[in-house]
């Protein structure tokens, strides 16, 4: 099915740009698309936030986005907060980070660090790209219906999502939620096949698995989690569908609601939230995998080190892969699940820190004596090993029952999540974007624009999550909407809640505004960068040696063979720091990793 | 919307600004023949400067918010096995401040001294197995420490409550928390959700409730033969929407009624004693101190989460099946407002899963009461105020709750105390 070599011929607008089948303008397609739904998910961030730090205080903002209907008087609804939470929520994990981060990268990195001339198949690769895209428009339109967008949080557990009673989101709102994210599977499931195809077929000559850059290491092990574990959140959703539509009680029993006795029996509410968190935990490594994959590709370009451990960093891959099936469980220790399946979890679940922190010092080891230069993509990948550290931590005290059942479901999760998951992808995403922008778009970015974009995103990005730890050790409950109650039970409770909630708003709206840096640098360099050279970074992977003006097929001539591993910097025995992989090994040099 | 007008052009004229300050830019790194793939020395060295002043803003920053915020909010545990939970929580944290620390003083310092010098070239160090297996025993070391640990704790949280303990439900529904007490005889009695009318809000189960949850499927205000009369009458014209609704309507109540009648034709009295004796209690949780409770929780319509924070207990609560948990309050409310300093202090349960609009304002005041201040409390409850008590109270239309809170002179006995938990609520 690839893509022949010579085939480059000059083509209509619509099969370039539109329904295009070349990998590379379909991960330019992905990433244009999750830029929109991010930007869309953080301003829904900054609104529910003004609500925490200021509730009950009119704001010209929130009236601005929510109009009357939402936020009457300038005052957001309790039911729109809800709304908000969820979509922001749905959004970031699923349409930024699994379609953004996975789609744009594996789609790009995927033919062009094995040295294939495309997808294994590139009408495939399409399809994925429009089920994505219309899953996102049905998304987002969900959030201008008249009940107002799904309310039960990203995760939508029901009865609550599944009673239009409980809640006005649950009615028209919800349906749209449950149909874009049966597409969005469709989507997701249809790239992954593709990309392990990809992976197992295409690769060049010389091109063996332990020459692999560790970036195709993780995008391999991200597709096979997301083929393994995606199609049981589909069955989780079409349960529910039928639930919602058909009358049937696979999760609902004995519920009288808003005064109205319904007939379901025997259903239970735990068998969702089973079956969500089978796909759900896999999910979180979903995405953040390849952020791990392309932060270690320019963590160890940019210290002209090879990375340290090659294959130790394989083996925490996949033991990471493997482990996140047998984890899921670790969300529901307080939901009346066996307490002795509790005691399994809590143990496969710490077993993960394991290859993460194998991972960790290994990334230190490869920055010890290294020769720093600091690209905007180094720093971005710096600040995802912290704040996988930072996040990381966190989660041994989550995952270990005793102490979640203190802590569950408040903002010491919240923070947990969105340092080690949250912010570790997004930093990842953007630092494969600053590093593979030359390779997108043929243009360079601005430089010193990248670096007040990083220091801005990453001094506001721990100045909201580190407070937000004190927070919830201090008790307080996620998803509400004021905490004005603690005033009858907690004054001095209240007191710091409110202190930290301004100083986390106001570090949210700093790290919104950095943001703006960034979109403003990314369009005008497509528009007006300077030229990219074809190999800026001085690096060793094969995708800088295609022309930087892009062909289908990406190589003009023959495939690239492949002699030697991905990491080659500062080798002994070479004038430059850096050794192609297509360079041959000298006589009796030796390939040592 | 001149606000609005005012946003968007502010928002129009930095971008404009933005887009000019990048073209002089543009201009003078042509002049200078910039490349944006080159990064210059001084560049490399001002961002390797950045990490080292990120790591003290990082690091004082936490130290800050340690000092001013960790341990106000919190407080001092309730329970027994709470107190447990804290210690086993502090020894974790400081593992993991210690890990935080030391991993990221590591990355921000090679961050900082690493930085490109002209002229010196990295190390070529791509593996050395005898260091990444160090760095793999030691952690699985540490974690095997607070595995076991975790896990003893874990069985004892969960284990099953002594036979000295005390049962209570917690009723849960949109959006506040209802308690019922075993009563004498320490056994809550059966319910089923089919038996939910206004005055049987918990829906127990008694010969009576089946009567009355009968009577009010067939014959009441919106009951079957009402429906029925509504379908059947030529004489009603109803809109469409209104007649399918109430034709799905009857379908379930004729459902609902073979099953209520399934469950008289099954019921056994001699269970009835066992619900008589409940006390149904609203707004207020009083709990004796030092007593063991073992809570059952319920839901009504959609999944709740019973969060005592104060008591380090939490448990979901899920319709359809009942769920448990149990812990032993061991200071008073009374001795908590000391230690707190606050004369104003109150244990709290809240609910801690999403549950729609009004989740947040979810809760129940829990009052810890002196052994002596309970018993009279509960003495007047159970000759007053029990299920059967308000039940059969009269015919009345008024809801059993209010009857409830009429009949019992509680009052007297908490606010003798001071310790009454919901007048500040109002």
């Amino acid at each position: 099915m690839a893509a022949v070599a010579d085939g480059h011929h000059e083509e209509s607008f619509v099969s370039k740009y539109i329904f295009s089948q070349d990998h590379k303008m379909i991960g330019k397609q992905f990433l244009m698309t999750a830029v929109f739904m991010g930007v869309v998910a953080m301003l829904l961030s900054i609104l529910f936030r003004i609500q925490l730090a200021w509730p009950g205080e009119s704001s010209d903002f929130v009236s601005f986005f929510l109009g009357e209907t939402w936020a009457p008087g300038g005052i957001m609804a309790e039911d729109m907060y809800l709304g908000l939470v969820t979509i922001h929520g749905t959004i970031m994990v699923f349409f930024l980070l699994t379609g953004g981060l996975s789609g744009t990268f594996s789609n790009l990195l995927i033919p062009l660090q094995i040295g294939a001339r495309d997808m294994a198949s590139g009408f495939l690769n399409m399809l994925s790209f429009w089920f994505f895209f219309l899953s996102s428009l049905i998304m987002f339109g969900s959030m201008f219906v008249e009940s107002g967008p799904a309310m039960s949080g990203w995760t939508i557990y029901p009865p609550l999502s599944a009673l239009p009673q409980a809640v006005s989101g649950s009615g028209l709102g919800m349906t749209l939620w449950l149909f874009s994210m049966a597409i969005f599977i469709a989507s997701s499931l249809i790239g992954s096949l593709n990309y392990i195809v990809t992976v197992l077929n295409l690769r060049t000559t010389g091109m063996s698995m332990t020459r692999l850059p560790l970036t195709i290491w993780a995008f391999f092990v991200t597709a096979i989690l997301g083929v393994l574990s995606f199609p049981v959140l589909l069955s989780a959703a079409v349960l529910l569908i039928m639930d919602r539509l058909a009358g049937t009680s696979f999760y609902l029993s004995d519920i009288i609601v808003n005064g109205e006795m319904l007939t379901q029996h025997g259903g239970s509410p735990l068998l969702f939230q089973h079956l969500f968190w089978f796909l759900g935990h896999p999910e979180v490594y979903i995405v953040l995998l390849p952020a791990l994959g392309l932060s270690s590709e320019i963590i160890s370009t940019n210290s002209r080190k090879p990375i340290f451990g090659y294959r130790a960093m394989i083996g925490s891959i996949l033991a990471i892969g493997f482990l996140s099936f047998i984890v899921w469980a670790h969300h529901m220790f307080v939901t009346g699940m066996n307490p002795f399946l509790g005691s399994v979890f809590v143990f496969t679940t710490l077993l993960i820190a394991i290859p993460s922190a194998v991972k960790v010092f290994n990334y230190l080891t490869t920055l010890w004596r290294g020769s720093i230069v600091y690209t905007p993509a180094m720093l971005f990948a710096i600040g995802l090993v912290s704040t996988f550290i930072t996040g990381g931590v966190t989660g041994i005290i989550l995952a270990d029952a005793a102490l979640d059942i203190a802590v569950h479901d408040t903002y010491f999760v919240v923070a947990h999540f969105h340092v080690v998951m949250g912010l570790s992808a997004v930093f990842g995403m953007f630092a494969g974007v600053y590093h593979w922008f030359p390779k997108m778009f043929g243009k360079m970015m601005n430089t010193r624009l990248g670096y007040a974009h990083f220091w801005i995103t990453l001094v506001g990005a721990y100045g909201v999550f580190f407070p937000m730890h004190f927070v919830g050790i201090a008790g307080a409950p996620r998803r509400y909407y004021n905490y004005s109650v603690y005033g009858d039970f907690d004054v001095d409770s209240l007191n710091m809640q409110m202190d930290l909630n301004v100083i986390i708003t106001m570090f949210a709206i700093i790290s919104a505004l950095g943001q703006l840096l960034f979109l403003f640098n990314f369009f005008y360099s497509i528009a007006r960068g300077p030229r990219a050279v074809q190999n800026p970074w001085n690096s060793n992977t094969l995708e800088w040696t295609t022309p930087v003006d892009h062909i289908h097929g990406n190589w003009p001539g023959e495939l690239p063979t492949v002699h030697r591993w991905p990491y080659d910097y500062s080798k002994p025995g070479y004038d430059e720091d850096f050794v192609s992989q297509i360079v041959p090994l000298k006589e009796g040099e030796d390939e040592g990793h | 919307m001149v606000t609005k007008l005012i946003i968007l052009l502010v928002i129009v004229l930095g971008i404009v600004a933005l887009a000019q300050l990048m073209r002089v830019y543009e201009l003078s790194s042509k002049l200078s023949k910039k490349v944006e793939s080159e990064i210059g020395n001084r560049d490399n060295r001002l961002n390797a400067k950045m990490w080292l002043l990120f790591m003290f803003f990082l690091f004082g920053g936490f130290i800050w918010l340690m000092l001013k915020y960790g341990f106000v909010g919190r407080g001092e545990a309730a329970s027994i096995s709470g107190r447990e939970t804290d210690w086993l929580m502090n020894l974790n944290l400081i593992i993991v401040i210690a890990v935080f620390f030391l991993c990221n003083a590591l990355l921000f310092i090679f961050a900082f001294k690493y930085v490109k010098k002209p002229g010196v070239k990295a190390f070529y160090y791509p593996h050395n197995n005898k260091l990444e297996m160090l760095w793999t025993v030691v952690p699985a070391i540490v974690l095997a420490v607070i595995i076991i640990l975790g896990l003893r704790s874990w069985n004892e949280q969960t284990d099953a409550a002594s036979d000295e303990a005390i049962l209570v439900e917690l009723y849960s529904k949109q959006f506040d928390w209802t308690a019922r007490y075993s009563g004498m005889d320490n056994t809550l009695g059966r319910f089923d959700y089919k038996l939910t009318t206004s005055k049987n809000q918990l829906g127990l189960l008694t010969t009576e409730t089946i009567d009355a949850a009968i009577e009010e499927m067939e014959h009441g205000t919106s009951g079957i033969d009402s429906l029925e009369s509504q379908l059947n009458n030529p004489g009603i014209i109803l809109i469409p929407e209104e007649k399918e609704a109430k034709i799905v309507d009857l379908s379930r109540k004729e459902r609902l009624i073979r099953l209520l009648y399934q469950m008289k034709a099954r019921h056994d009295n001699a269970l009835d004693a066992q619900a008589m004796d409940d006390i149904i209690q609203l707004d207020t949780l009083y709990l004796r101190v030092d007593q063991e409770y073992e809570f059952n929780f319920r839901s009504k319509d959609v999944i709740h989460s019973a969060y005592f924070p104060h008591f380090r207990a939490q448990m979901n609560t899920v319709p359809g099946m009942t769920t448990r948990f149990k812990f032993t309050p061991d200071i008073t409310t009374k001795e908590m407002r000391e230690i707190k300093n606050n004369e104003k202090f109150n244990y709290v349960l809240m609910c801690n899963k999403i549950c729609g609009g009004a989740h947040y304002k979810m809760k129940m005041m829990v009052v810890v009461l002196e052994q002596e201040e309970y018993d009279s409390w509960m003495k007047g409850k159970m000759s007053t105020s029990t299920f059967k008590d308000t039940y059969f109270a009269n015919e009345s239309d008024e809801t059993p709750e209010e009857e409830n809170e009429d009949a019992v002179n509680e009052d007297a006995v908490i606010e003798d105390n001071d310790l009454t938990a919901d007048s500040e609520a109002a």
